[in-house]
Parts: C-alpha cells; structure tokens; sequence
C-alpha cells in the first residue's frame, strides 16, 4: 500500500499491549480499528477496559507489545516518527491541574509551539487563535489557578490546537467537571470538530458524550468488543450494563416501551423521546 | 444534630468573597441531605465549617451540642464525631498497607490495638472488601474505584456521628457507584448515620436524600423533600442545575398535555408511568 493514499487517519492493527507488572491478561488484546480524518469517535469501556492505554499507544506515549500503529502514515514503532506523530496526534488528559505548566495561561499554550521550534511571532497567533477557538480569548494574561475547572481544561485544550494537529484524543477530559464545565468541554471539542475539522477521540464514561458521535467503539478485558453508529451500539442494552456501562436513560424508558408493544423509532435522548411520544 | 446560626463566611484574600451569606440552616439526627449547587455556590466552604476546617466570619455553628464557634473548642472530638470525605479522597492515601492507612485516623484518637483491629476490620467490611485479602496489600497498587473504598473505610473506621461526603462517586464507573450508593443506604438506614452528600448526579440525589438543600451564590435557594425541590424546575434550570433526567422526561411529557406524576425517581416505575399515561390518553 502506498503511505498516505486510500489510508484512514490511524490504523490499529493487531495491537496487544502488557504492562510489566504480575498481571497476567494483557491490557489490549488484539485490538484492530481504525479512525478516518473528521471523525467525531467515542470510545466507551468500563473502568480497566484498556480505553486509557489505547490512548496513550496513539500518541506514542506507550508501544505495542505486538502488532502495529500508523498515524497519517507514520508508524509508532519507529523512534525518528515520535515527535511527528505527536504534533499530529495531540493529548487531553483528565486532570486539568496536572497539564497547565506556566503561571499565565498563554505561557501555557505557548508551551506545545515552543517546543516544535516555531518562530515566536508565529507562536503568537498560534496562542491568540488556539484561545479563540476554545472560547478563551481575553483571558491571555490569567493566572491558570485563577480559572474554572472547564476553562483550565479548555486551556489545555488550547495548548494542544497551538500545535495545529489533525487529531485531539481526549482520556476522560470532563470527567473531574461539574455540568457546566462539562458542557463548555463537549461544546468546544464538537467545535473543533465540525468547524475545524478536527479529528476527536473522545474517551468518556458520560453517555451525554456518546449520542452525538459518528462512531462508537465499545471496550471491555481489552478488546474491541462493539463498533458502529450510537443508536446502533445503545440497541444492546443488556450487553452493555453486562459490562458495566450506563445506558442514557432516555434509551432505557423506550427500550421498556417497545417491550410493551409501543411502535417508536430510534431514541437517543430526552428530546427524542419526548418528541416521538407526543 | 447540626445547627448553624446567621453564619456568614468571606475568605479574607484580594478578592473578599462572601462563600456564605447570612445561612441559618438546622439538621436533625438521621437525615440524609443532598447538598447542590453549582461550583461556587458555597457547598464546600459550608462543610468545612461543619468540620471545623474553618471558622465563620459571623454566627454560630453548634454540632451535637458543641459551639464549634465558641472558645476552647476542642476540635478532635468534632472531627471524630463529623467525618469529611473530600473529593478524590484516594489522593490522600500515604500508608505502605491498607491496614495502616485505615488504622491511622483511630490511632490518632488514642484507641488500643485491639480496639483498633476491630474498626479496620469493620470498616473494610463495610466498603465490601475482604480483610484478610487486603489489609496487607499496598493502597497503591489498587484500582480507582478500590482506592476510593480504601479512603471512604478510614473515615468510617473513625465511627463519626455525621459523614460528610464531597463528590464521593465522580470518576466511578456505574457498578462501583452502585456500590457506593448501596454502602450510603446502609450507613444511613442502618448505622443510623447522618449524611450529607454533595453532588452534581441529579440522579443520586434524588435516589438517596430524605431532604434537598440547593444553594447558590452563597445562600440557600431550595429546601425540601427531593419531590418538592425537583418540581421547581424553572428555577433549577436558571441555576443551571440539571433535573435527574427521569424527572426531565417526566416533567416534558406533562407540560405536553400527559397526565403524569413527576414524583418518581425510578427509571422502572418511572416507564410503568409513562405507559400508564400513554394508555390512559391518545396522543397528544
């Protein structure tokens, strides 16, 4: 195959992955997916499903045991790909305390173009148009500490975009939020998404998150044990709180419904089904 | 239980923010209050007043008896008889084994060994985890969802009149929050615990709490039964506070012309609800 040409974004291919401890099953077990540039992806997974260690594979932070990764065409196998791969691919993690590294936020931001070695008039309105697009502008010359959960982590946010990559995976990013914050997050990665083009690996364990996916990959004991659209994935409720995922529950009160032989369609949320019923 | 008089509290730094403004607020033995509001509204600094982290600009807070705003407190017994469980409690797990860590807040109190083992003992079996199988682990080589049951446990182990909860299942997955809210059913119905739970789950409030208390900017806005304060919906959704999702459904639906009670925090009878009101009445 020819590098770049007919190739999803991020292929994963027969992936395992051990950490090196006395565990004996693996984190990842043969895990294939792949991600097509413009994608809004959610990926779902019980508390030590290996979500978070898929995530750190794609951004180079771990190596597979076994199989292969390739990012816009770079494979994560090989050390002098790294720092491409990282531009490309960048992390959120989900504490924002522990990613905002300087004393006002457009330092921070700052941080990421620095460090690729771009000239600092150009790093300049890298910072400016990375806190625009995240909702942040004005707020160049705060003190982080000083900021809102959710506008630390769309600081963090800011200083990945700054690196201007084709894809954002975000490991839990709302999940220290309150709704508010948890909003703002949702509200500027969907952004970032449909206006930017942006790719989004959203992990999350809000199903809030998940309706509005294009795609939804299911997680458990390490492997990918269901892909596809939403309303497709929510159609099997009993498997997934088998798993030990919630289901919206907007998506159980028509599940029930149907049960009992009321004709509706396919229902994600609370709008849905209040629309449908009335 | 607990009482607070014209308690108002401005933290004394350049900004001077009123946390709390003139909260006159009386908690009886046995109830389980839903604490809400959003970040901001003076949840955390009301208790943390309630532990005696903090001592009030102005007014009165009397635990069991005791003026903690009064001289000569002594602030160890309110803090064995209020126990505080922060958010993310895991992060403040020190001990090489899970014993010494449970054991380290009856220690404190000057407990005998044996005495000791017997709260260690009680306490992880409370939190549902086998004493033998753990106590000699290390806290950190646990999950998430293990180490925060670890945390809760050297809490309990305290034996506290009051437990006092800050976003006790943020992080969890559904089987552990589960556990958790099972864990407060028991504390509260059966230990005879009071609690107070703050929480941005709608869903866990209305689930668990005898009483709703919603504050903002400093003040308390709503208290009630969770039946009476979630029917305020206008006024939640101009705080910005989510309604559990069922009461959501349930409140459209009426507004929609069904005849429905919006007091049910169940998903299951809150379907059998809705069936009822769709067979009752044709479409709207």
């Amino acid at each position: 195959m020819i590098v770049g040409v007919n190739m999803s974004l991020i292929e994963v291919n027969g992936v395992e992955y051990n950490y090196n401890d006395d565990q004996n099953e693996p984190a990842l077990s043969n895990v294939d997916l792949s991600i097509e540039a413009g994608d809004f992806v959610t990926i779902i997974g019980s508390n030590g499903s290996g979500k978070s260690t898929l995530a750190k594979l794609l951004n180079v932070l771990l190596l597979p045991t076994d199989g292969k990764i390739i990012v816009d065409g770079l494979d994560t196998r090989i050390e002098d790909n790294t720092w491409q791969i990282r531009q490309r691919v960048g992390m959120v993690f989900q504490n924002p305390d522990n990613q905002l590294v300087a004393s006002i936020v457009e330092d921070d931001v700052a941080f990421g173009p620095e460090n690729l070695g771009i000239p600092n008039l150009e790093i300049r309105a890298r910072v400016d148009k990375a806190l625009e697009m995240v909702g942040m502008a004005g707020f160049q010359k705060y003190a982080p500490h000083k900021l809102s959960g959710g506008q630390k982590q769309r600081v963090a946010i800011a200083g990945i975009i700054a690196m201007e990559p084709k894809c954002l995976v975000l490991d839990e990013p709302t999940a220290m939020l309150d709704p508010q914050g948890r909003k703002e997050v949702l509200e500027t990665i969907k952004f970032l998404n449909e206006e930017k083009g942006i790719t989004i690996v959203n992990i999350t364990h809000f199903m809030e998150e998940v309706t509005s996916a294009d795609k939804v990959f299911v997680m458990h004991q390490g492997k990918i044990i269901d892909a596809g659209k939403p309303v497709d994935i929510f159609k099997n409720i009993d498997k997934l709180k088998e798993i030990n995922l919630d289901v919206p529950v907007a998506v159980e009160i028509a599940a029930y419904l149907r049960r009992k032989n009321i004709e509706l369609p396919d229902i994600l949320t609370i709008d849905e089904l209040v629309n449908s019923l009335c | 239980m607990i009482e607070l008089k014209n308690v108002t509290h401005v933290y004394q730094d350049e900004n001077n923010v009123t946390a709390l403004n003139d909260i006159n607020l009386d908690i009886e033995h046995g109830e389980f209050i839903g604490l809400v509001g959003h970040t901001g509204s003076g949840k955390s600094t009301l208790v943390q007043l309630l532990n005696g982290l903090i001592k009030p600009t102005q007014g009165k807070v009397i635990v069991k008896d005791t003026v903690l705003t009064g001289k000569k407190v002594n602030l160890k017994d309110i803090r064995r008889s209020v126990g505080l469980v922060f958010q993310y409690p895991e992060h403040q797990l020190f001990e090489e084994t899970i014993y010494a860590d449970i054991a380290f807040g009856p220690k404190n109190l000057g407990l005998d060994k044996d005495e000791i083992e017997v709260r260690v003992k009680e306490a992880l079996n409370l939190v549902n985890l086998d004493y033998e199988k753990f106590k000699d682990r290390s806290p950190f080589n646990l999950s998430g969802g293990q180490q925060r049951k670890i945390a809760l446990a050297g809490v309990l182990a305290l034996k506290p009149d009051v437990l006092i909860l800050d976003e006790p299942s943020a992080g969890l997955d559904p089987q552990a929050r589960d556990q958790l809210a099972d864990l407060l059913r028991i504390l509260h119905q059966e230990k005879n615990m009071t609690i107070i739970l703050i929480s941005h789950r709608m869903e866990e409030i209305a689930y668990l709490a005898t009483r709703v208390i919603v504050m903002h900017q400093g003040e308390v806005v709503l208290d009630g039964t969770p039946a009476e304060v979630f029917s305020h919906e206008k006024q939640l959704h101009k705080l910005a506070l989510d309604l559990p999702q069922i009461t959501e459904i349930l409140h459209q639906l009426r507004a929609k012309g069904y005849a429905l009670n919006t007091d049910i925090f169940s998903i299951q009878a809150a379907a059998d609800e809705i069936l009822n009101a769709l067979r009752s009445k044709k479409k709207c």
